[in-house]
């Protein structure tokens, strides 16, 4: 144990905590979004993840060809080159959450099923999906092109701010202010916000329920896939199952925050992080898993309604 | 915009709660549906609206069947429902309640206003708290605002599940007013539920009486506060009482 790092270090441990976490905030956005409107852990939620992880691969590998070969890219050209990557990312991410909820939970619900089928269904659209990864890629892992080469912007108090770092920064932080603002602000953000409240309410008020869902598994596969693209941008690797830890961390962070509420998944996404990074600082990074482990059972046995302990619905402008 | 339903039956599960009944209401008209505690009221509106289906009979609304009809697609035909219990959005303010209200209609910007300052002046109380949490309104004037609610979506019939329900007496004569107002200024049909039979006659043209998924009597509602078997059994006043 090296307590002394907390201290040496603890700006430079802050700084990786609070990327790592805003990265976690993103997934978490898409647990909380689905939970807040059915009422239900979407399990698939990682491999939605992990599916935007493999669009990152094959959109910056296709769209840089042999170029990186010869030069790398600068300027407008990075830049458009990232954006299209994480736009793919994003379309890919949601469009399989909105495939999963037409396959897996649709139906269920027409069926009027109760909510340990769904669970069940969950399960198994994970399951499967990592699956069909793993049979695709032949459970090998798989790397993205180096675009972005990761130079120091500055330090302050002994935290590097790299330009990656900084990109998952500005990227997490505003995807979250455009969801929070969407999910506030609009007729279809307005018409989640009533669903999550009350389903029939929201029905006699002339709301598509199926609609409002779809919507739903598509903003947060959004969000999750945006979270794909800036995980694979510092980190460069992904594998079938890369979904699984991640996915755990982030569910954490949404049950730390309050299951259901954007805000919680916002500050229990940032506190996950930082506790997890602080913790491997000590412990040694074999400890990461453990770190976050222990607090899901701690949130679930003392705070089951997570540190902000407001719903979705109680969300204000 | 006349809403028949004709030999209705529905379930919840195995259970029939809803044992064939039939129920017009005409254009222009209040019409009472009263009945003891489970009863079936709740359930005929709920179907009516499309959050509960049919499994056999027919609803009918401006001569064409609903009865299939999504719940969504009802109220842009001109069915509103301010349910039992209320059904405020809580974490929503007010204002947030009544947009809400006109959700279906693509064009709502326009009509936003004229149809809020209608709402106002039926409830000038939903005014004053228009930036407050509906969730932290009192009983009567969350009634208010379930009724100014489905108002904003300029109805044909408006459904009213108990809105009598938990208030004050002077609150219950303001709402049984204004109901009666929304029916001749506005000229809105209304097919109203109560367990209030006395108040509720009082208001309506006509009524029916339902016991356990039966109608058992139809009639004009002023004969029915002079049936001695009606008052027995729903305004505590009938013959065995004196
Ligand atoms: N969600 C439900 N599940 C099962 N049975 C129900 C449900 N809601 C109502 N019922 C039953 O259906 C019958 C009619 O209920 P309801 O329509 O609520 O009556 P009312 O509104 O007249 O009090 C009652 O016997 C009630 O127990
Ligand atoms: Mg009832």
């Amino acid at each position: 144990m090296n307590f002394s790092v907390l201290t040496s270090q603890f700006w430079s441990l802050m700084l990786s905590g609070i990327s790592l976490g805003l990265i976690y905030v993103l997934i978490a956005l898409g647990y909380t979004m689905v939970y807040g409107v059915l009422r239900l852990i979407n399990f698939a939620n990682s491999e939605i993840f992990m599916v935007g992880t493999f669009a990152v691969v094959f959109a910056e590998t296709g769209l840089t060809g042999n170029a990186l070969d010869s030069e790398p890219l600068k300027g407008i050209q990075l830049i458009l080159t990232l954006g299209l990557a994480m736009l793919i990312a994003m379309a890919a991410s949601g469009f399989t959450a909105v495939m999963v909820e037409i396959l897996a939970y649709r139906r269920l619900r027409a069926r009027g099923s109760n909510r340990l089928a769904s669970l069940i269904s969950a399960i198994g659209m994970s399951i499967a999906l990592s699956e069909a990864a793993s049979v695709l890629t032949h459970a090998r892992p798989q790397s993205n092109p180096r675009l972005l080469e990761k130079t120091s912007l500055g330090e302050i108090a002994g935290a590097n701010f790299r330009v990656d770092t900084v990109l998952v920064l500005v990227a997490a932080i505003v995807m979250f202010l455009l969801l929070d603002r969407f999910v506030n602000k609009t007729r279809v953000g307005i018409a989640i916000r009533a669903v999550s409240m009350s389903e029939e309410n929201a029905k006699l008020m002339g709301v598509n329920l199926n609609r409002v869902i779809s919507v739903t598994f598509l903003v947060g596969g959004i969000m999750t896939g945006a979270a794909a693209f800036l995980f694979m941008t510092v980190y460069e690797t992904t594998k079938f199952n890369v979904g699984f830890s991640l996915g755990l961390a982030a569910f954490t962070a949404a049950v730390l925050g309050g299951i259901g509420n954007l805000r919680g998944a916002f500050w229990g996404g940032i506190t996950l992080g930082i506790l997890e990074t602080m913790s491997a600082a000590v412990l040694g990074s074999q400890w990461k898993a453990v770190t976050v482990f222990v607090v899901l059972v701690l949130v679930l046995l003392v705070r089951p309604n997570g540190l902000f302990g407001e719903a979705v619905q109680q969300a204000r402008a | 915009m006349r809403l028949e339903i004709k030999d209705l039956h529905v379930f919840y599960g195995k259970i029939e709660a809803i044992k064939g009944i039939s129920v017009v209401v005409n254009p222009g008209e209040i019409v009472t549906l009263i009945g003891a505690n489970g009863a079936g009221k709740t359930t005929t509106l709920k179907t009516i609206s499309g959050l509960r289906p049919v499994a056999s009979g027919s609803i009918t609304f401006d001569g064409q069947d609903i009865s299939k009809m999504p719940a969504h697609d009802r109220v842009a035909l001109g069915i509103s429902q301010a349910p039992e219990g209320r059904g405020i959005f809580p974490g929503m303010s007010v204002l947030e309640n009544l947009e809400i209200g006109k959700y279906f209609r693509k064009d709502r910007k326009h009509e936003m206003k004229e149809d809020l300052e209608k709402v106002y002046h039926l409830f000038p109380r939903l005014k004053e708290r228009a930036f407050q949490a509906g969730g932290t309104l009192s009983g009567g004037e969350q009634q208010m605002l379930a009724i100014g609610r489905a108002l904003m979506a300029r109805p044909k019939v408006l459904l009213l599940d108990e809105p009598s329900m938990g208030l004050a007496p002077m609150m219950i004569a303001n709402i049984f007013k204004i109901i009666t107002e929304i029916n001749t200024e506005l000229g809105t049909t209304i097919l109203l539920v109560e367990q209030n039979a006395q108040q509720a006659l009082q208001r309506a043209h006509r009524a029916y009486v339902l016991e356990t998924g039966h109608v058992v009597k139809e009639a004009k509602a002023s004969d029915l506060l002079n049936d001695p078997d009606v008052r027995a059994a729903y305004l505590g006043t009938g013959a065995g009482a004196h």
